[in-house]
């Protein structure tokens, strides 16, 4: 049985990344599901970055490269965004009474600050005060430039190979 | 410290149960769902229970479609997990992960492995999570490395030991974005303990979110968090995920430029440095020469790896940095 899971994980992985930019497609439409993603001029992450897309925006897919998406997103910006970053669900950012009104099904949403959120998290931590999260928040403060990394690949001279999210 | 020394919680059966208890319209569809494991059976039950609590006066008509739009999820799996949620397993996990083994604390180096991950990452199929890739390395001689759900990924001195060059500890962090890409740490949760969550989470969508749904939901967080560091440090991930985070770890390093040697080359030193019966990955990994053989038959014969000065220099710095 749990061979089994195990085993259909990369399928389904794989299936599912297929399948949300086919279930969008061309004039459909897709939720920003990371904390924060760039909107790049070119389909690759050495691509400038226009602009920044925020959790649960709404963005109009108008074509795909591989694993990246051209959209569209407010204010008439278009710019590309990788696959990971993105779901076919719409994510609704309010909670209670709000997810009663619409007409998606369960399926169809996905609910921002649902189930395992900061809430939980902080159960969790009253209940355990013996673990602490200090190095957890200063490794989420790491941040890595795009243009740091480039250099670092250059500086060591590494040149990427063709294909991958790159 | 024993990953069990941490917590004492309660089946998230009972907490289930709970929720089932005050309100029975939905009783209905949760206490079948813990019996039950095909999705469509339990797509039925939840629109028969929220007609039920409708019908009843339980629900109120927008409730009761509320329960039937959420019901679907309490037959999901980890697949069902979503990224945020997946974020705040992973927070958990790896705080779990480095209160144990603690951090080493040298900043240059955390950064230098944080430009190498998160490059790495790049090339990966899961380029993005909810939080982001974040690297960090720890304050251990075992021979160890983990990575928490979301992206979270913890290296030890005692592993960095076994890399001779920064294609060896590139092998090792893409091996471990392999798992995250994977999702391997999810799949150690026990459905029991989704079928809890999400169950809760179905009652929540017709109601604003009560303190008792949050103690019944931290129980279930709780008892993922145990599932996972669980395997991670003590069972080990099956034979098959490894290989999958092998076989991600080599596309990657491929797709990065680096030499998918590298993995073998840190493979062949830690066959040399593990002691059996070990606490680290004798424990919890395929033995190498095992993972060797497997590497081989995608990348070819072994070549030591030659990697430019500039890479060496840097890399040998680190080493220096991290020394025990």
């Amino acid at each position: 049985m749990k061979i089994s899971r195990f085993l259909c994980v990369p399928a389904a992985w794989l299936g599912l990344l297929a399948l949300s930019v086919w279930a969008a497609g061309p004039g459909g439409t897709m939720s920003v599901q990371v904390k924060n993603t760039a909107l790049r001029a070119s389909p690759a992450f050495i691509g400038k970055a226009i602009a920044t897309l925020s959790y649960g925006d709404q963005v109009a897919v108008i074509e795909s490269q591989g694993p990246w998406i051209k959209v569209g997103a407010s204010g008439g910006l278009t710019g590309w965004a990788h696959t990971s970053a993105l779901t076919p669900k719409r994510i609704v950012l309010q909670s209670g009474r709000e997810t009663a009104r619409t007409k998606a099904s369960g399926d169809e949403l996905a609910l921002a600050g649902k189930g395992f959120n900061s809430d939980v998290e902080g159960e969790f931590r009253k209940q355990h005060r013996n673990i602490d999260f200090t190095w957890i928040d200063r490794m989420e403060k790491t941040r890595v430039s795009p243009g740091e990394m480039q250099s670092f690949l250059k500086a060591g001279g590494i040149t990427p190979g063709k294909g991958g999210a790159q | 410290m024993s990953v069990k020394g941490f917590f004492n919680f309660s089946l998230p059966l009972a907490a289930g149960c709970h929720v089932a208890g005050r309100l029975w319209g939905t009783a209905f569809v949760f206490l079948f769902a813990f019996a039950a494991a095909d999705a469509q059976i339990l797509d039925a039950l939840s629109n028969i229970g929220a007609e039920i609590g409708k019908q009843t006066g339980v629900l109120t008509p927008e409730q009761a479609e509320s329960v039937k739009k959420a019901g679907g999820a309490v037959a999901k799996t980890f697949e069902s997990i979503t990224p945020e949620q997946e974020y705040y397993i992973g927070r958990t996990v790896g705080a779990v992960i480095i209160n144990k083994y603690r951090a080493c604390g040298n900043e240059e180096a955390d950064h230098y492995l944080n430009v190498l991950g998160q490059a790495l990452a790049q090339f990966s199929d899961r380029p993005e999570t909810f939080g982001g890739y974040h690297f960090l390395f720890m304050d251990s001689d075992e021979i160890n490395a983990f990575s928490a759900p979301g992206g979270l990924i913890f290296i030890s001195r005692g592993m960095l030991q076994c890399c001779q060059n920064e294609d060896a500890l590139a092998a090792v962090l893409a091996h471990e974005i392999g798992h995250v890409q994977r999702q391997h740490g999810l799949q150690a949760i026990k459905n029991s303990r989704l079928n809890a969550a999400f169950s809760i989470l179905a009652a929540e969508s017709a109601k604003q979110f009560g303190g008792q749904d949050l103690k019944d939901l931290t129980t279930a967080f709780e008892g993922s968090i145990n599932d996972i560091t669980a395997t991670m440090m003590n069972s080990g991930y099956a034979r098959s995920c490894e290989r999958e985070a092998d076989k991600a770890a080599v596309v990657i390093m491929q797709r990065a430029g680096y030499d998918p040697n590298g993995l073998i080359a840190m493979l062949l030193e830690m066959k040399k440095r593990l002691k059996p019966g070990g606490f680290d990955f004798a424990k919890t990994h395929p033995p190498p020469s095992s993972r060797i053989a497997d590497i081989t038959r995608a990348i070819g014969a072994y070549r030591p790896v030659s990697a430019p000065a500039s890479r060496q220099t840097r890399f040998a710095r680190v080493m220096e940095q991290i020394r025990p």
